[in-house]
């Protein structure tokens, strides 16, 4: 079966999600971040962005998205 | 004066300035302004999809042009700490890091043995660390070891405006590293703490909510910055001595004889 039109059940910044990607970059994309400046870490360690297209994805993980945001 | 320097960096400013809870996005811009500040502080948090705060407020810190100290705010653990560090250099494009690992839920007082382990991971990793941690002296010595060519003790609890809760191990580590920058970060309540500090020989003072949750942010961030710049100039001109007993000002040689 083609991986793309599986959709992984994922864990999105704690919420549940189906998403039809094979990797954390086609992730991004198909969440609708792929113009925003995001960082990323997949099941708590950090994926830079070079590496996302390589990273691939399975079934339960853990991905965080964050932005810049105000900080003491 | 001598400019304040962090890892070969120079700054006019000795003010590094927060940028949370202020009622809105331009008073922040306006209180930075006032204030002089030209490092201030930023976070990570989780971006929605669809509001994305993140990039509206990242414009805004752009444009304000100064430099960037992200933090690892509400992080509990030394992983959890540098996995923020990346995340933090990837997307501010800076080395540095305000190092927080927090050790207690009700004091925010950091754990220093976390502290130390996620201070030497990421100086091993290229970062160049700003470690928020107490007036131990043990403690600073480890940092020290592990990289760190800045401290920053705490005033007092973050965000509870109390001031400078041991001016004694302050005082202390001041003398104990004369060469180390040093930075009060937290605690900070009022423009009197912040140059009390100052005249203690601290080199900067790190706030936030004193002047984000003051009535007028605005005016309070152009407070803090003379009070900062009045202790800086009082350490600098070396304060006198205090004395238990009076010592008339005025000569006593020559007073007429009234009586």
């Amino acid at each position: 079966m083609d991986a793309l039109s599986a959709p992984l059940r994922i864990l999105v910044n704690g919420e549940p999600q189906d998403v039809a990607a094979a990797n954390l970059a086609e992730a991004l994309a198909a969440l609708d971040y792929a113009d925003a400046v995001v960082a990323t870490a997949l099941n708590g360690a950090f994926v830079p962005k070079r590496k996302r297209a390589e990273t691939p994805l399975s079934e339960g993980d853990r991905i965080e998205i964050v932005a810049p945001r105000q900080g003491g | 004066m001598s400019p304040l320097t962090f890892y070969g960096r120079s700054f006019a400013s000795r003010l590094l300035l927060g940028t949370s809870q202020y009622p809105s996005p331009a008073i922040l811009s306006e209180a930075v302004r006032a204030s002089g500040a030209e490092i201030v502080t930023v976070s990570l948090r989780r971006e929605g999809a669809r509001v994305r705060e993140g990039q509206d407020f990242w414009r805004l810190i752009r444009d304000l042009g100064g430099a960037v100290l992200p933090n690892t705010a509400g992080c509990h653990s030394a992983k959890e700490a540098v996995t923020t560090a990346q995340m933090a250099r990837e997307i501010f494009d800076t080395p540095w890091i305000k190092l927080e690992v927090i050790g207690e839920a009700d004091t925010l007082q950091p754990d220093v043995f976390g502290l130390v382990e996620a201070a030497r991971i990421l100086t091993n990793e290229g970062f160049e660390v700003f470690p928020y941690t107490t007036e131990d002296l043990v403690v600073a010595e480890r940092l020290l070891e592990a990289g760190c060519k800045v401290l920053m003790p705490w005033g007092a609890p973050i965000g509870s405006g109390q001031g400078l809760n041991n001016p004694f191990g302050l005082r202390a580590m001041r003398a104990h590293f004369p060469d180390v920058p040093l930075v009060v970060d937290a605690g900070i309540g009022l423009p009197s703490h912040a140059c009390a500090a100052m005249e203690l020989g601290y080199d900067a003072i790190l706030l936030n909510t004193a002047v984000a949750k003051a009535g007028d942010p605005v005016g309070m961030a152009r407070a803090f910055a003379r009070g900062i710049e009045a202790g800086r100039e009082a350490f600098l001109s070396q304060p006198m001595p205090p004395r238990d007993m009076a010592a008339p000002s005025t000569p006593v040689l020559g007073k007429a004889q009234l009586v």
